[in-house]
């Protein structure tokens, strides 16, 4: 494999200049082995909602990568992430998946740990160990670096990476879609409780791709759109706001994170939606209204399916809901979804989407089961000897994006579909394969695609 | 304990918990032959179908050990759904059962939660039992889904309906990668 030097992208493999990227990097176990290093331990992931853990002692067991985490807030109030591994011998030091604890008690050799992480508890500490062991020293393991933004909690295992706000760029306002308040207040957020973890046979990047905004894949939706769950009884999401905006495919090249936005006409109010439940569409409609009061112009963006670098999908309307896609080994994903409501929704409301989310969403939704079947065996038929020799095609739109006067990053406008959005999150994956430093990662303002 | 002797009336509760299980072995058939309109008849219409998702906990927290009502489920559905996801799978490109998969559902362990002589019509009886739920699709994909199921059966027109079942599956982390098959 030679190394495209026009590029550097690493052994060729992520050809952006010609939309071709090697099947190699989804069924590699060395390049499976390098992600752990160069990606998962680097990079920002997203660990969960302080919504989960409203008092101190409160904890939700997550996940970073193919590791278990501890998300819990201390005495104080205090929130930490820490790996869910014992100092001494490594067994997991809770395994319960949420509630409230004083301390954390390994069962293998009953060290314990309070919720801030400090070993407090040693058996034997005097006849075994002297007194002189150190527990300053022996805490868990905690995160380099965290981050509450808006209520969502991400943490870092590199101390030299950027802070979060700086790891996200111009991509901000994306995220925002997600947690602030349908009526435009923000963070509004919270999560509805129970997270849906399943398993899925495929590399963890084709459902990170799929989220980047992957437009061109509603024809594996036909039967759920004929069987028409949508919230107004059609299609499998409410489409009138859809059908009167502008569709963009965005992109902040030097953060490797996309969404599909779509931008409402200024002068339309947006058909309604919601119409099988009159509560919920009135609800909605206060909402808009109340959105279009406090924002303005910027009320006119309507965010979509979007990925944030590496493994965490966003979609912040039909339904609202976050996903994780946990690597465990290349040939498997678990996949994680956490649905939101705005906390002071009516319960009527949020009765209503939860019924809707998972109707759509999860391994039991009408929408994401056929997605899954194709990320299955598209892992599946891409590992054989003679598969590997040929490359996934990456060329719709290819060369089609440009700036935009207001929105920052890579903008597509394609009514259809392009492939822009997957091109630069493989560029972005690249990088951090080929870059040793964040020096190199936040100044690589490589030509765009 | 003395041995109960075959009163009248018992004769009539293992009449009536025969009919329930008939009725449960009925409607596995119907639903592994696909024939999902007739499945969709054994469903009162106002039917919750309900499988919470479970929580690993502590011994201490044991009847708390899956996600309530109001939570996130695998499935809360009405019979409005139900009859959507059969015009799915009949649609004959819903990818993730198509082509078909091959399930047996075995329905075993059947109980009466209060054991009563006869289901009059209009009355509702709560029943308990277990499940297994065998898929095997393609080539070498293979589930096995096991649990219980709580179903409370009302008698209408004569007939037996189902009007509400909570599923309560054996896994924290879901192991099959999608849930296409009905409990």
């Amino acid at each position: 494999m030679a190394m495209n030097g026009r590029w550097g992208y690493r052994s060729g493999m992520v050809d952006l200049r010609r939309g071709e990227i090697s099947r190699e990097i989804f069924v590699n176990e060395d390049i499976y082995a390098e992600e752990q290093e160069r990606i998962f331990a680097r990079a920002w992931l997203h660990v969960g909602h302080e919504s989960q853990i409203p008092k101190p002692g409160d904890y939700f067991v997550s996940s970073m990568g193919e590791e278990s985490v501890i998300l819990c807030r201390d005495r104080t109030g205090r929130i930490h992430v820490f790996l869910n591994s014992c100092r001494h011998r490594g067994m997991k030091v809770c395994r319960y998946d949420e509630g409230s604890a004083a301390v954390f008690t390994c069962p293998y050799h009953g060290w314990s740990f309070g919720t801030d992480g400090r070993l407090v508890g040693v058996p034997y500490y005097r006849e075994a160990y002297h007194s002189r062991l150190d527990k300053e020293k022996w805490g868990l393991i905690e995160v380099a670096q965290l981050a509450n933004y808006k209520g969502s909690i991400w943490a870092t295992w590199d101390p030299a990476a950027p802070s979060f706000t700086e790891y996200l760029g111009g991509f901000t306002r994306y995220l925002d879609l997600q947690l602030d308040g349908w009526d435009g207040r923000e963070g509004q957020a919270e999560v509805l409780c129970g997270v849906q973890k399943w398993m899925v046979p495929c590399n963890w990047k084709f459902p990170a791709e799929n989220f980047s905004g992957d437009t061109y894949h509603n024809i594996s939706h036909r039967s759920v759109d004929l069987a028409g769950i949508g919230p107004s009884g059609r299609s499998r999401r409410d489409l009138g706001e859809r059908d009167v905006s502008r569709k963009l495919h965005v992109c902040i090249p030097d953060r490797g994170h996309q969404t599909i936005l779509y931008v409402l006409p200024a002068d339309k109010v947006p058909p309604p939606a919601y119409m099988n439940a009159p509560i919920v569409a009135e609800y909605f409609r206060h909402c808009e209204q109340e959105r279009r009061r406090l924002r303005g112009q910027e009320a006119r963006l309507v965010g979509a399916p979007g990925e944030i670098f590496p493994n965490t999908a966003l979609l912040s309307r039909q339904p609202r809901t976050m996903a994780g896609w946990h690597p465990r080994g290349p040939h498997r994903t678990e996949c994680w979804r956490w649905y939101f409501v705005d906390r002071d929704a009516p319960t009527e409301v949020k009765q209503f989407l939860r019924d809707y989310y998972i109707r759509y969403s999860g391994p039991a939704g009408m929408t994401e089961q056929d997605d899954m079947e194709n990320w299955n065996y598209a892992h599946v038929a891409s590992g054989g000897t003679v598969a590997r020799r040929r490359p996934y095609h990456y060329k719709a739109g290819l060369g089609a994006g440009g700036r935009h006067a207001v929105i920052p990053g890579v903008v597509t406008e394609q009514p259809i579909t392009s492939e822009q959005n997957p091109r630069f999150f493989y560029k972005r994956w690249a990088e951090y394969l080929d870059m040793g430093s964040w020096d190199e990662l936040l100044d690589a303002q490589r030509a765009a695609v | 304990m003395s041995k109960p002797g075959v009163t009248p009336e018992r004769l009539a509760y293992l009449d009536l918990l025969r009919e329930i299980e008939d009725f449960f072995f009925n409607e596995a058939d119907l639903l592994d032959e696909r024939d999902y309109d007739r499945w969709l008849e054994l469903l009162a219409e106002d039917i919750v179908y309900w499988m919470p998702m479970r929580k690993n906990v502590s011994y201490a927290n044991r009847h708390d050990d899956v996600t309530a009502e109001n939570d996130i489920a695998w499935f809360h559905d009405d019979k409005d759904t139900l009859r959507k996801r059969v015009k799915q799978i009949q649609t004959g490109i819903h990818w993730a059962d198509e082509p078909i998969s091959r399930v047996s559902h075995l329905i075993t362990n059947v109980r009466l939660r209060e054991p009563r002589p006869s289901l009059a019509e209009g009355d509702q009886a709560t029943t308990k039992c277990r499940f297994i739920v065998y898929r095997n699709r393609l080539e070498d994909e293979t589930d096995l889904l096991v649990g219980r199921r709580e179903d409370t059966l009302v008698r209408t027109g004569g007939q037996l309906k189902i009007a509400r079942r909570k599923i309560i599956l054996d896994q924290s982390v879901l192991l099959a990668k999608n849930l296409t098959m009905f409990f």
